[in-house]
């Protein structure tokens, strides 16, 4: 079967991603072509188990981010079945590229198989989904849902020269208002909710996060309320986040938070309600109030 | 210039999800409203036409119940109303779904169109971006924000960094995020009005768009996998002992 893998880069190196969506090519019988988008880490992806050729695509239009002229640019060489992340990025120009070449796309798989056999969680996690799809067609993967393909390989590397018309110009950057990892980059997160009591105390959140490199999320509760980052809000109306560890504290755990955090590898809720819904999901529950539980937990990681 | 929103029915995001028979059992589900980030392009799209930038036609594609998500999109203010009439959306693939849509916003005569970054039920965010490649047009995603500038329009994004602004011209489609402001309620005289304003009622014949067969066959719907029922631990004491589970158990720190 021929696959061809959008690889996609976080600054100058390929995002872990990329080595996932060669190893569920892999897993369907390809070896895949791995299309990169401006040449970012082309020679990281030449090393990555499995790939059989890096086709680096370099021009103007890839010094911003616009999916029409990346589109553009790419699809003459994604032939075949083509899988990409299901990263913002990554779903708009898998999405693009499908429209291009009339074929469909399924975004967000989290398992495939021979055939292909796609499977999909669909109303923000609440059924699942699994279809078929005949001939060609464009498939996004979620994060950490799928093997990476170990590295030790040299694929050859085509360079090719195309760039694209873009009609999306850069006016002004707007800096963060913080320096902190953002949740939909880390592999822990410890997220806060209402039971905090006030925006202050996530500061007790944030010590915790330094200890263990996690991002801080947040309910959309105190997103609304004490006018913290939208940009930090775990959910429905939110970012979905699939860390290995969600820490999730004084967050009640409604139906629209869980939707974008379930999917996570393990869950620890810390909340003094025995009966608040987070409990369902949590992996390891501590009823507690957290002004009793953070600073053990501090004391407890830092003992490590 | 005419603004096309893209608004699509789905399950109220507090409503049940059941399968039944391989099928999400859509006859169960309780209320139908707005997909959430659909409300924000309305929302916006609303405050574009009272800076005078033009008039805005709401478009959904759906089966007969979905004629009340565009009479409550004439109450907050809609000039017009379509709706592309499918009895089975979610049995089209995304080409199909596109090219529908895409048809309606030309046929309109639209220029700009505003839709959310995914909806609340296929969670895809392929909609936007693609009916832009149908329509030739460029496309802004994840936007919290637009504003008209002279002939074209600004739109606020995440970047890297932080946020952007961008700039772009008509044609264009811009995917919203989770917007500034909520959506507004209605009053009493727009509920009034919208109840009389005709919904003009257009099939794929009419659209002159040829379907075809779908691509993607749904094999089967099924509940979300059962996680195995975790641990509970009573009070602060305990949180050495998950510490030490979550280091050699789960192997997570
Ligand atoms: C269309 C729509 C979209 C939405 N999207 C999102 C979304 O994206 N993300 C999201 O999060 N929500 C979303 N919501 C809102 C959601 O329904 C809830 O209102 C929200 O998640 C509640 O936030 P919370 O858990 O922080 O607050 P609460 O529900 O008020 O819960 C606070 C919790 O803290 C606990 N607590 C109190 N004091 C302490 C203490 N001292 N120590 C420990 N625990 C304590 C309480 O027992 C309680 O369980 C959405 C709602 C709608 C209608
Ligand atoms: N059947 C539909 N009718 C109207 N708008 C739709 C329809 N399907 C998708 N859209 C629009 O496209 C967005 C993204 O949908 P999706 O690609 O399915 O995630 C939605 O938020 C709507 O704005």
């Amino acid at each position: 079967m021929e696959i061809t893998v959008i690889a996609e880069s976080s600054g100058n190196s390929l995002h872990p991603i990329t080595s996932q969506l060669v190893g569920a090519a892999c897993a369907l019988g390809g070896s895949p072509t791995v299309v990169v988008p401006g040449g970012n880490g082309a020679n990281e992806a030449a090393t990555i188990n499995g790939v059989s050729k890096v086709v680096s695509v370099v021009g103007d239009c890839f010094s911003s981010f616009d999916g029409g002229a990346w589109a553009s640019a790419l699809t003459p060489q994604c032939n075949g079945v083509v899988l990409a992340g299901a990263t913002p990025n990554g779903r708009e120009i898998a999405a693009r590229i499908a429209a291009k070449r009339g074929i469909a796309i399924v975004q967000d798989a989290t398992a495939l198989s021979g055939g292909i056999n796609i499977t999909r969680p669909i109303y923000s996690g609440k059924a699942v989904e699994t279809s078929s799809v005949s001939g060609d067609c464009v498939i996004t993967l979620r994060a950490n849902a799928f093997d990476a393909a170990g590295s030790g390989g040299s694929a050859p590397i085509n360079i090719v020269d195309q760039s694209a018309d873009v009609s999306v110009a850069i006016k002004e950057a707007i800096a963060k208002a913080s320096e902190r990892l953002d949740v939909s980059e880390a592999d822990i997160i410890i997220s806060g909710g209402r039971g905090i009591g006030e925006r202050e105390n996530f500061s007790h959140l944030e010590e915790v996060a330094d200890m263990i490199g996690a991002a801080v999320g947040a309910s959309r509760a105190v997103v609304d309320e004490w006018g913290m980052p939208h940009s930090m809000q775990v959910g429905q109306t939110g970012k979905t986040v699939t860390p290995s560890l969600y820490i999730a504290v004084g967050i009640s755990g409604a139906i629209q938070h869980l939707a974008g955090m379930r999917s996570s590898k393990y869950i620890v809720a810390i909340n003094k309600d025995p009966d608040a819904p987070i409990f369902g999901v949590a992996d390891y529950g501590i009823v507690s109030t957290w002004e009793d539980a953070i600073p053990a937990l501090k004391s407890a990681l830092a003992a490590l | 210039m005419t603004i096309a929103v893209l608004l699509k029915q789905v399950p109220d995001t507090t409503a049940k999800i059941s399968v039944s028979g391989n099928r999400v059992d859509e006859g169960a589900v309780a209320k139908w409203s707005m997909s959430p980030y659909d409300e924000y392009a309305l929302e916006s799209a609303l405050q574009l036409k009272e800076s005078g930038v033009g008039d805005l036609v709401a478009i959904t594609a759906g089966p007969a119940r979905c004629e009340k998500l565009l009479r409550d999109a004439a109450a907050v203010g809609a000039d017009t109303l379509v709706h592309v009439s499918v009895d089975n959306i979610g049995a089209l693939d995304s080409t199909q779904v596109q090219a529908l849509l895409a048809a309606a916003v030309s046929k309109t005569g639209a220029n700009v169109v505003f839709c959310g970054k995914q909806a609340a039920d296929t969670n895809s965010g392929s909609t936007g971006p693609g009916v832009a490649e149908i329509l030739n047009a460029a496309c802004v995603t994840l936007v919290s924000e637009v504003s008209s500038d002279g002939g074209g329009f600004i739109a606020t994004r995440p970047s890297a960094a932080g946020q952007e602004k961008v700039g772009v011209n008509s044609p264009c489609v811009f995917a919203f995020d989770k917007g500034l402001t909520e959506m507004r309620r209605p009053n009493v005289r727009g509920i009034m009005m919208a109840k009389k304003k005709p919904v003009d009622v257009w099939s794929a014949t009419d659209l002159g768009v040829d379907l075809g067969a779908s691509t993607v066959t749904i094999e089967a719907h099924s509940p979300p996998a059962e996680k195995p029922p975790g641990q509970k631990f009573e009070g602060a004491d305990s949180v050495p002992t998950v510490v030490s589970k979550l280091r050699d158990e789960a192997n997570v720190i």
